[in-house]
């Protein structure tokens, strides 16, 4: 295969140039930290916020967005510089999927502003680009959002999960049975969610939880009752439980009614990122940002126009315990 | 691992030939290659799809099965191979067989209907329900781009059928109601060239699709996966009714139907459920519609059920046979006398089975029996 270099700024084009690849060698597998595995433990979200991560033109400036990552990043874990909390959640052995979201294409999509800044601090703890693959349903969706499909062994990965197939085994709880991606299952030993926030015209609204459909061979046979409570077991299985140690979701650019195909008219520039754990606290906090939204164009509330995210509230309860969806309970931390 | 693409008709039918001619000559139960879990290339050659409706914002409803699925655009329904792209519903599966077996007819299983013949059976992926029973999960629950897939127009497969001396096409394995359309062309091309077709489906359907079928196909076998709205919810994700109105839809319509119950070990073996299966049959459809009780083998989501003991499928045929019924089976048991076919009128046994195969036939033409001359119901030449 033929090779060109590209642009730093275009490095999701290429899936990064491998101009350094510094290898920390720092620690081993880290820790799970996801609120499943510390069910006592207040959720911590931070929610970092800045108009400035746009230009004059509203295009994403990529080095603001890292700035406001790196932020986040050290409030969440409370360290003083962001490559200290890099190094507390990733290790040199480990194989980070990034699992994005890119089924509506470039309007309302992962933003690779914040892949790129991901990939920064994945570098800071000595994962090693090679080790890195950013993925989704299907290497088509990736296309679309403007990812460019890399497969070259010395670089960051990218593609989907067309390229290596399902598991031939079947993941059950509760309701669902579903045979898993490769990636996630075969290919990473950590994974970093990257939701985007934006409504969903069955289930209500699409964040972290639901991000996990891009993982299962069958998602279409799960948005009966509004994903109420197949996004909550989909999340239980075992997998995906285990792997998950940090959720990033990119509200930069949000949507409030018509999804999940992007619908202009209905997105906004909310300019955050939502950083944590505790995938259940980052949905309700989510749910909230797209209520407000809502209010204020004049259109009903989810649960008037019949579509209540309810399976929020289900992978909070005795049965799942994926996190807390009480927000007056969870610290937020705004940055 | 390398990207699978599509196979082109000429790998597809090698593989057909070859499979074929070293497989068991036993009986033609080849399968001609097996589903893998690596994919294909996205389906491009779209075929709009025949029933649906528009709605604002680009959104469609789906109105082949009872589901009426509300798409967005850039979705697929709950089968999964039908996609809203723009506002416009489109089939991803027409022309696009994931499958293609030789079968005998009784496998499928149709009793009445040209005993010892074989069918060309076919199947693209996916499935308007989730059993979680299903033997075929594999390629039920799949999506297009999950399964490789063959480019096989309907005419293609007319010509194959009649290349390889089948008398009929038979849309199974999966569910024919989500590739309606490619099934309804392929009999179409078929009867052309005197190939009959027959549909072996879970009967989740709407009326008007079903209706249009019933123009093109010679027999129809469906699953009627219990009698309770309990079992139809809980272990195959959809209701009872439907599939209630399917049969009375298709004896209304003057459509050879045959019924096939898998009776599944504390699931749906209540005698009561049975019992009043049975009254309902023969009241709606007659005492001549064939009840095959299929015995069932742990599978996909229900591994931890022992297999039906035969003792149970006894006791439910002489339930149905107790309550009316004239024909009824015993499947899954090769060697089992409730395979064979008696005469309602002489009680004697007109044809005799063993698994697949056709050990003695006492039908005279045209159906009668040899013994009594009563005829017997079915499609037999």
């Amino acid at each position: 295969m033929k090779r060109t270099r590209y642009k730093r700024r275009e490095f999701l084009k290429t899936t990064v140039q491998a101009s350094s690849a510094i290898c920390f060698g720092i620690t081993g597998l880290a820790p799970t930290l996801c609120s499943a595995a510390m069910p006592s433990k207040q959720s911590t979200i931070v929610v970092a916020e800045n108009h400035l991560v746009r230009d004059s033109k509203d295009k994403l400036i990529g080095n603001q967005v890292g700035r406001l990552l790196e932020r986040a990043m050290e409030n969440l874990l409370q360290v003083p510089k962001s490559e200290l909390a890099w190094q507390k959640l990733f290790g040199a052995r480990d194989v980070v999927g990034i699992k994005v979201n890119c089924l509506a294409g470039k309007g309302i999509s992962t933003h690779f502003e914040i892949v790129e800044a991901i990939i920064e601090g994945l570098r800071s703890a000595g994962v090693m680009e090679k080790n890195i693959i950013i993925w989704d349903r299907s290497s088509h969706d990736l296309e679309k959002a403007g990812y460019r499909i890399q497969t070259d062994h010395n670089r960051v990965q990218c593609y989907g999960t067309e390229r290596v197939g399902y598991t031939y085994r079947v993941y059950e709880f509760g309701e669902v049975g579903s045979c898993l991606s490769k990636i996630l299952v075969e290919k990473c030993t950590a994974i970093i969610n990257v939701p985007i926030l934006k409504d969903h015209g069955i289930v209500g609204m699409t964040n972290a939880l639901k991000n996990f459909f891009g993982a299962i061979h069958n998602p279409n046979k799960y948005h009966d009752q509004r994903g109420d409570p197949y996004i909550a077991d989909v999340n239980m299985l075992s997998e995906i439980r285990s792997k998950v140690k940090l959720i990033i979701s990119d509200a930069l650019t949000a949507q409030c009614e018509g999804g999940p195909p992007f619908m202009p008219q209905w997105a906004w520039s909310q300019n955050s990122l939502l950083v944590g754990f505790d995938p259940v606290a980052i949905d309700a906090l989510g749910w909230q940002i797209i209520e407000a939204k809502r209010q204020e164009k004049g259109l009903p509330t989810l649960k008037a126009a019949g579509r209540e995210p309810s399976y929020i509230a289900t992978a909070a309860d005795e049965q799942h315990r994926l996190g807390c969806n009480d927000l007056s309970k969870t610290n937020i931390i705004r940055v | 691992m390398a990207i699978q693409h599509v196979q082109s008709r000429r790998q597809f039918l090698g593989s057909c030939l070859n499979l074929g001619a070293s497989s068991s000559a036993f009986w033609l139960a080849n399968r001609l290659w097996a589903p893998e879990r690596c994919l294909s290339s996205p389906v491009e050659n779209l075929t709009e799809a025949r029933y649906y409706e528009k709605l604002p914002q680009r959104k469609i409803k789906c109105v082949l099965c009872p589901r009426e699925c509300v798409i967005d655009d850039q979705e697929t329904g709950y089968c999964g191979v039908r996609e809203n792209r723009g506002g416009i519903y489109y089939t991803l599966v027409y022309g696009r067989p994931c499958s293609a077996h030789i079968d005998p007819i009784e496998k499928k299983p149709l009793f009445h209907f040209l005993p010892g013949s074989v069918a060309f059976s076919i199947a693209t992926v996916g499935c308007n329900v989730l059993c979680k029973f299903c033997q075929n999960w594999e390629i039920s629950q799949a999506r297009p781009d999950q399964v490789p897939s063959a480019d096989m127009p309907p005419e293609m497969i007319a010509a194959q059928a009649k290349r390889n001396d089948c008398q009929s096409i038979s849309y199974t394995y999966t569910e024919p109601v989500i590739f309606t359309e490619y099934m309804y062309d392929c009999a179409v091309a078929g009867r052309k060239i005197n190939v009959k077709s027959v549909m072996i489906s879970n009967g989740y359907i709407q009326k008007k699709p079903m209706q249009d079928l019933c123009g093109v196909l010679d027999a129809v076998k469906i699953d009627l996966k219990a009698f309770t709205e309990k079992f139809y919810t809980e272990m195959v994700s959809g209701h009872l009714q439907p599939v209630l109105d399917t049969l009375v839809l298709l004896k209304n319509e003057g459509m050879w139907t045959e019924i096939v119950y898998l009776v599944i070990p504390t699931l749906n073996d209540h005698p009561k459920d049975l019992q009043q299966m049975c009254r309902w049959l023969v009241q709606e459809l007659g005492p001549d519609v064939p009840l095959h009780f299929s015995r069932f083998y742990p599978q996909y989501r229900l591994k931890n059920l022992s297999p039906t003991p035969v003792s149970t499928l006894e006791t439910a045929r002489k339930i149905a046979l107790d309550s009316g019924l004239h024909f009824v089976y015993i499947g899954n048991v090769p060697g089992h006398e409730g395979e064979n076919t008696y005469c309602p009128g002489c009680h004697k046994l007109v044809i005799r089975r063993l698994g697949y195969q056709i050990a003695e036939n006492n039908l005279l033409e045209n159906g009668f029996c040899k013994f009594c001359q009563r005829k017997i119901p079915g499609i037999w030449k």
